[in-house]
C-alpha cells in the first residue's frame, strides 16, 4: 500500500502532461484555447466523480485503504478546477476584470460553473488534517458534503455551456446519478432490508 | 437599395505569392501522403484536389490575412458529420458530390434543375475572401470562390409572391452518419429574404483557398453570408425554394429562443447565453472585437433600416 499513492499521484499528473505534449506539439486544433479550457474542465468533473466513487467502492470492495487516496483524489479535482479557471480568466478574458465580474453575474452557466469553484475552494482550505481537528468531525463531515452540491453544479455548469448535443454532459450527468442515488438508497431507512440483502450478495460472490 | 462597394484592395496587401505557393507544397504534400497510403488528410479526398483557374479577384474581399486551410478544413461545425468540429474532417469522407443536383422551385417563373457542373459554369468564378463569424464566438477569414446567388435569382425570376427564399442541404444518412442522431431536425434547413438572398455579398459558393470545396466545408456547393453567422451559411445544397412566408430554419426549431431567422451578426445583442461583443479570431491569441454585421454594415445596414435588431436579432 506503500506505493499506491505515490503511484496514483503520478497517474493524475498524466492529464496534464498529454495537455501539455499536445499543446507543445502544436495538436491541440484550430482553437487551442478552447481546447484546454474543455480538457481542464473535462478533468475537473472526472476527478469529482472519481473522488464520489471511492466510498462506494470501499463499501464494495471492502477494500477500506481506498480512503486513503479521497483525499488526494480530491484535491486534484480542485487542482483541475483552478487551471480550468486561470485558463478562463487569463487565456479567454485577459483578466478583463469588468468583462469577467459581468460574465459571472450574466451568464447562468459561469455564476454555477464559479459557485461551485467558490464551495470547492472551501474544501480545499479545510482538507488538512489540521482543520478537520479544529472543526470537529461531524462539522467537518458536514461541511465536506458539499461536494455533493459541488458536482451537480458542475455538471449543470456542463449542460448549460453547450450548444446541443447533450450527450457527454449526459454521462457525467448519469455517472453522478448513480453515485448520488447510492447514498440516497443507503440513508434512506426503508431501503435498510434492500441494503443488507445485496450487501450479503457481495460478501458472498 | 443603394449598395457600396468597398475601395479596390492594394496590391500590397494581397497575399504574397511566396506564402501562396506554401501553402500549394502544403497541398502536394498531402497528395503524396494519399500516394504513399499514409496519414491522409481527409480534404484530399479520394480524388487530387481540382484546381479553379482564372479567378477573378473581387472588390468585396477583405484585406486581413486568410486563416490557414488546415484550420479552415478541420474545425467544422457540419452536424451532418458529427457534432464536434474534428468529427467532418474525419467523416466526410463518405459525401458522393457527383452526380449532383440543385433544384430551383417555388415561385419563380423558370423552374431549373441544375446539375453541379453546369453550375460551376453558369457565372464567372471569383475569389471572395469573406469573414466568417460564428455563433459561438470564434471567427476565420477565407478565401472562399463562387458567383453572387443573385446570378441564379436572376435566371429563375421570382414572381411578385416570392418574399423569401429557402435553402435545403442533402437528406441521406447513408453518405451522412450524423444524420441518425436527432440532434436537428433533418434535411438542415435555412432561409433568407428575397433582397438579403439577391444582394452581391451573398455568395454560392464551390470552392476556397482555389481549389474544390473540401466535403466537410459543405462540398459542391453552399451560401455564404458573410455579416450573419456561420449557421446561415447552408452546405451541400440540393435545392432553393422561392416561398411567400417566412421558412422555419433548422436552429430556429431546435431552439427559437436563441436562434431566430436574420441572425445577423450583432456585439450588442448577446446570445442568451454568451456574450457576442468579442470574437477569438482562429490563429490569434487575443479576442478582437466583433463587428457590426461583421464588419459589413457598409453595404448591409440598409436591408434593416428601421427594424429593432434586437427583437429581430
Amino acid at each position: 500500500m506503500r506505493w499506491i499513492k505515490p503511484l496514483v499521484f503520478m497517474l493524475c499528473l498524466v492529464p496534464l502532461v498529454w495537455l501539455g505534449a499536445d499543446a507543445y506539439g502544436d495538436r491541440l486544433g484550430a482553437n487551442p484555447i478552447e481546447a484546454i479550457t474543455h480538457a481542464t474542465g473535462t478533468w475537473t468533473l472526472v476527478f469529482l466523480l472519481i473522488t464520489l466513487s471511492v466510498t462506494p467502492l470501499r463499501r464494495l470492495t471492502g477494500i477500506n485503504a481506498l480512503i486513503r487516496l479521497r483525499r488526494m483524489l480530491g484535491l486534484y479535482a480542485f487542482f483541475y478546477a483552478c487551471l480550468h479557471v486561470v485558463t478562463y480568466f487569463w487565456l479567454d478574458q485577459f483578466f478583463d476584470w469588468t468583462a469577467i465580474v459581468k460574465d459571472i453575474i450574466k451568464r447562468p452557466f459561469i455564476t454555477v460553473g464559479f459557485f461551485a469553484f467558490v464551495l470547492l475552494i472551501s474544501l480545499a482550505v479545510t482538507s488538512t488534517n489540521a482543520m478537520v481537528k479544529r472543526l470537529g468531525g461531524r462539522r467537518w463531515q458536514l461541511l465536506h458534503r458539499l461536494v455533493y452540491v459541488i458536482a451537480i453544479a458542475g455538471v449543470v455548469h456542463y449542460l448549460w455551456l453547450v450548444k446541443k448535443d447533450l450527450t457527454q454532459p449526459l454521462i457525467y450527468a448519469a455517472v453522478l446519478g448513480v453515485l448520488l442515488g447510492y447514498r440516497l438508497v443507503r440513508a434512506t431507512p426503508s431501503f435498510q432490508p434492500w441494503v443488507a440483502r445485496m450487501k450479503a450478495r457481495f460478501s458472498t460472490a | 437599395m443603394p449598395i457600396k462597394k468597398p475601395a479596390a484592395i492594394l496590391p500590397s496587401e494581397i497575399t504574397d505569392k511566396a506564402v501562396y505557393l506554401s501553402r500549394r507544397r502544403f497541398l502536394v504534400a498531402g497528395a503524396a501522403a494519399l500516394a504513399t497510403g499514409g496519414a491522409l488528410p481527409a480534404w484530399a479526398g479520394t480524388e487530387p484536389a481540382k484546381r479553379f483557374s482564372d479567378l477573378r479577384k473581387s472588390p468585396y474581399s477583405v484585406t486581413e490575412s486568410p486563416t490557414r486551410l488546415q484550420d479552415i478544413a478541420h474545425y467544422n461545425n457540419f452536424y451532418e458529420f458529427g457534432t464536434d468540429k474534428e468529427s467532418p474532417a474525419k467523416t466526410a469522407h463518405t459525401l458522393r458530390t457527383r452526380p449532383w443536383t440543385v433544384v430551383v422551385e417555388g415561385e419563380v417563373k423558370h423552374p431549373k434543375t441544375y446539375d453541379i457542373d453546369a453550375l460551376l459554369r453558369m457565372s464567372p468564378l471569383e475569389e471572395r475572401i469573406y469573414r466568417m463569424r460564428c455563433v459561438e464566438g470564434w471567427s476565420m477569414v477565407i478565401p472562399w470562390v463562387g458567383f453572387s446567388l443573385g446570378d441564379i435569382i436572376k435566371q429563375v425570376a421570382p414572381t411578385s409572391r416570392a418574399k423569401y427564399v429557402e435553402f435545403v442541404s442533402l437528406h441521406d444518412p447513408e453518405q451522412m452518419p450524423g444524420q441518425r442522431s436527432r440532434v436537428l431536425q433533418w434535411p438542415y434547413v435555412e432561409g433568407l429574404r428575397l433582397d438579403e438572398a439577391m444582394h452581391p455579398l451573398t455568395l454560392l459558393t464551390v470552392g476556397l483557398y482555389g481549389e474544390v470545396l473540401p466535403n466537410q466545408n459543405g462540398a459542391p456547393v453552399r451560401l455564404v453570408v458573410p455579416w450573419k453567422y456561420g449557421f446561415k451559411s447552408i452546405k451541400s445544397i440540393v435545392r432553393i425554394r422561392f416561398v411567400e412566408s417566412q421558412p422555419v430554419s433548422s436552429w430556429m426549431r431546435a431552439n427559437s429562443a436563441e436562434y431566430n431567422f436574420y441572425s445577423n451578426v450583432n456585439p450588442e445583442v448577446d446570445h442568451p447565453r454568451w456574450s457576442q461583443a468579442r470574437e477569438r479570431r482562429i490563429g490569434e491569441f487575443s479576442k478582437r472585437p466583433t463587428l457590426m454585421f461583421n464588419g459589413y454594415a457598409e453595404q448591409v445596414a440598409s436591408l434593416y433600416r428601421g427594424m429593432d435588431l434586437k427583437k429581430n436579432f
